[in-house]
């Protein structure tokens, strides 16, 4: 029997429910007509009513039963005569069981290890008793509960209200949803880093200049002088948020200003929208664009002017087509600051005789500073925590330089390095993956805090 | 036709002859002509929408920052049509200022509002003489006393009545020969009204002044010429006085008395 089963029960017995108290509903309607009152609720809220006492115990009971009944089977395949013949040993014992369990639920017919055949038929029976006992609970659940809402049906029955708390409460569970992963992430991230910290000390992590983790080396290992991740930090800064908003900050701002003030509105809805598909490019695609073609072009530009160490994985190539990809953004963050400004404001400034450039500079911009900066510090986080550009472009090299025309690693290079190598989760190259992350989130978690506070307070500001 | 009364001969600072505004299809402004005069303030009155702030705009080129708007007939400043292709926006606009319905001060410095249009039109050359365009203007505008000593704070920061006293000197700081307002007290309270009424009387003589406004008292008492709008046209145009005791037109007569508007 499949598990599907109870679960297609409690709907059927949901839609009979549904359908039964709206019945209810119409009689018991046509009866207070006739006394010339009416019902509290229309007769699909006391459908919804009884429906929900009927889904919401039967399904919630069927997910937890899908939970629990595994462990139930296995507990009584063990208690069975045949269990007694395994072996001890967990990774062999744990192979033999889950053989006899695909066995025994039929999606497979071959086996390998032939002791497994001796316990299909003990796991057989106990699912079957299970997955009985489970149905007929589910059942039992939603007949509980229908029969306890059909009950309560009455002319002033409150039907209404009480659907729409539970409409409310489904809405805030899904909410709570996305905040209970984000703090489950946290929280493993503050743990895993916690475990690097007892190998390694944070000062030296965030202080040391030299960083170079050898996964296959013993855990304890050069801790003091391998994990400096400064250069990383280094890395990151001059990639993300130096060279990425030397190109994307002015593009950004002038295509805004562009779009803002001098595009007509039949160039502004052409333009707009084509400008935002760089947002759309997936990022890989970038990062292709970046190794294969303006990488090539930034070591030959490189050479030519004399610079020796130019090398085919450079930052500045990296940073270019960073900065190319942040230009939405910045665009669009400013596009909205620049239209938040009061038109009052820019007719002001022409009233005095400015003219539309000497508006832009002297009073558009000014009044808009706050939320461009804000729009720049979010385009900064985004650009930090940007993976694949610098995984393709940037290369693999920890090293402290002002030369842009160089390889150099970042976080994000690190942290992909460092997880899908072949260390184990206990070493602490592995585990300083983690403490990359938190330092990346913490920071990007700041500057996304501190622009929105100030879009915040920019916004009050022309309310 | 519009109904001129006898009116005192005037040399007139700007001629408007057979004037229509459109934004796109729609007119706003059908065929108005006026003459309006150095020594007098001159009101604007009429129902929302009727076009009077359309008309005010047209006087400086205001409405050339509207997509769609269009102007015909002429409108000569000093004798020369500022719509003829040779004339410059921004020289039109330095000698004819605006004041806004809404204060709108520039979120910068109460010193560097007042000094933005001398200094994008560069009327001086030291800082010294910067100084002294901003303390002149800020004493005509009746506002010298209250913020003399917090020149560097914000324009913004100041109170409405007291942003709107800003917005004036801003528009005398380039010596204009004419100032238009658009409903430059509606966002004020009574007090702050008061204020600029007595700057417009103190401002008249100086400055040719055109005001919009709702209030019909405040066209009584600001103005000595008013002119009704309607309907996108003007309907009435005399001595205020007049006006308001002897329209000619049936609608200024319903209007002034409160039977629409």
């Amino acid at each position: 029997m499949s598990p599907a089963i109870p679960i297609l029960l409690a709907l059927a017995l949901g839609l009979i429910g549904w359908l039964a108290a709206r019945g209810r509903a119409w009689a018991l309607r046509k009866q207070v007509r006739a006394a010339g009152k009416d019902l509290h609720s229309l007769p699909n809220y006391h459908g919804w009513y009884v429906a929900l006492w009927i889904l919401v115990p039967a399904l919630l009971f069927s997910v937890a039963w899908a939970a629990t009944s595994p462990g139930l089977v296995l507990a009584h395949v063990l208690a069975d005569p045949a269990a007694a013949k395994l072996p001890a040993f967990g990774f062999e014992r744990d192979a033999i069981l889950s053989e006899a369990r695909a066995l025994a639920s039929g999606s497979t017919d071959a086996v390998f290890n032939q002791s497994a055949r001796a316990l299909v038929e003990p796991f057989r029976e106990a699912m079957q008793r299970y997955t009985l006992i489970g149905t007929l609970v589910t059942v039992l659940l939603g007949l509980g509960g229908g029969i306890f809402a059909f009950l309560r049906l009455r002319p002033d029955f409150t039907a209404r209200t009480r659907v729409e708390r539970a409409v409310m409460a489904g809405l805030l569970l899904a909410s709570l949803a996305a905040i209970f992963t984000t703090a489950g992430i946290v929280g493993s991230l503050v743990f895993e880093t916690f475990r690097f910290f007892q190998f390694v000390n944070p000062l030296d992590f965030l202080l040391g200049t030299h960083w170079g983790p050898d996964s296959m080396a013993a855990p304890m290992q050069g801790v003091e002088t391998s994990y400096g991740a400064l250069p990383l930090f280094w890395g990151t800064a001059f990639i993300g948020a130096i060279i990425a908003m030397l190109v994307a900050i002015p593009l950004g701002l002038m295509s805004a200003i562009f779009l803002t003030q001098y595009a007509t509105p039949t160039v502004r809805r052409w333009m707009k929208p084509l400008l935002e598909i760089l947002a759309g490019v997936p990022t890989v695609v970038y990062g292709y664009f970046a190794a294969l073609t303006v990488a090539p072009l930034i070591r030959d530009l490189g050479q030519s002017i004399g610079v020796t160490s130019a090398s085919s994985e450079s930052v500045l190539a990296a940073g270019v087509v960073m900065g190319i990809m942040i230009i939405p953004f910045v665009s669009s963050m400013a596009d909205d600051s620049i239209a938040a400004v009061p038109q009052a404001m820019r007719d002001g400034s022409l009233a005095m005789g400015a003219t539309k450039s000497e508006t832009i500079r002297r009073v558009l911009l000014p009044a808009a500073l706050p939320g461009i900066v804000a729009g720049i510090m979010l385009a900064v986080s985004r650009a930090i925590g940007e993976t694949m550009i610098v995984v393709m472009a940037a290369g693999a090299t920890a090293r402290i330089t002002a030369n842009p025309f160089e390889s150099m690693t970042t976080v994000t290079y690190q942290i992909v390095a460092m997880l899908t190598g072949e260390g184990s989760f206990d070493h602490p190259a592995t585990l300083s993956a983690f403490a990359l992350g938190m330092v990346l989130f913490l920071v990007t978690l700041c500057l996304n805090f501190i622009a929105l506070s100030v879009v915040k307070r920019f916004r009050e500001a022309y309310e | 036709m519009t109904n001129f009364h006898d009116l005192d001969p005037v040399d007139a600072r700007i001629a408007a002859r057979g004037v229509s505004v459109y934004y796109g299809d729609k007119r706003a402004i059908d065929n108005v002509s006026i003459d309006i005069s150095d020594e007098y303030v001159t009101a604007f009155i009429g129902p929302s929408g009727c076009g009077k702030s359309t008309f005010l705009r047209a006087l400086n080129r205001m409405n050339d920052t509207i997509a769609g708007a269009r102007v015909e007939g002429e409108i000569k400043l000093d004798g020369q049509d500022i719509y003829k292709s040779g004339m410059d926006v921004v020289q039109l606009r330095a000698r004819v200022g605006m004041v806004f319905q809404k204060p709108n001060p520039f979120p910068k410095s109460i010193y560097e509002n007042v000094a933005y249009g001398p200094r994008i039109h560069g009327l001086s050359t030291s800082k010294a003489e910067l100084d002294q365009i901003v303390e002149r203007s800020l004493k005509r505008a009746g506002l010298w006393e209250e913020v003399k000593d917090r020149l560097a704070e914000s324009g913004t920061a100041l109170s409405g009545g007291q942003q709107q006293r800003l917005c004036i000197a801003r528009a005398i700081a380039v010596e204009p020969e004419v100032i238009l307002m658009d409903e430059p007290c509606s966002a004020l309270d009574p007090i702050a009204t008061a204020k600029i009424e007595e700057l417009i009387a103190e401002l008249r003589g100086r400055y040719a002044i055109v005001i919009v406004t709702h209030s019909m008292q405040q066209a009584a008492r600001v103005s000595q010429r008013t002119a009704f709008f309607h309907l996108g046209k003007m309907v009435e145009y005399g001595k205020t006085s007049e006006i308001f005791t002897n329209p000619r037109e049936e609608r200024t007569k319903d209007y002034i008395t409160g039977r629409y508007g």
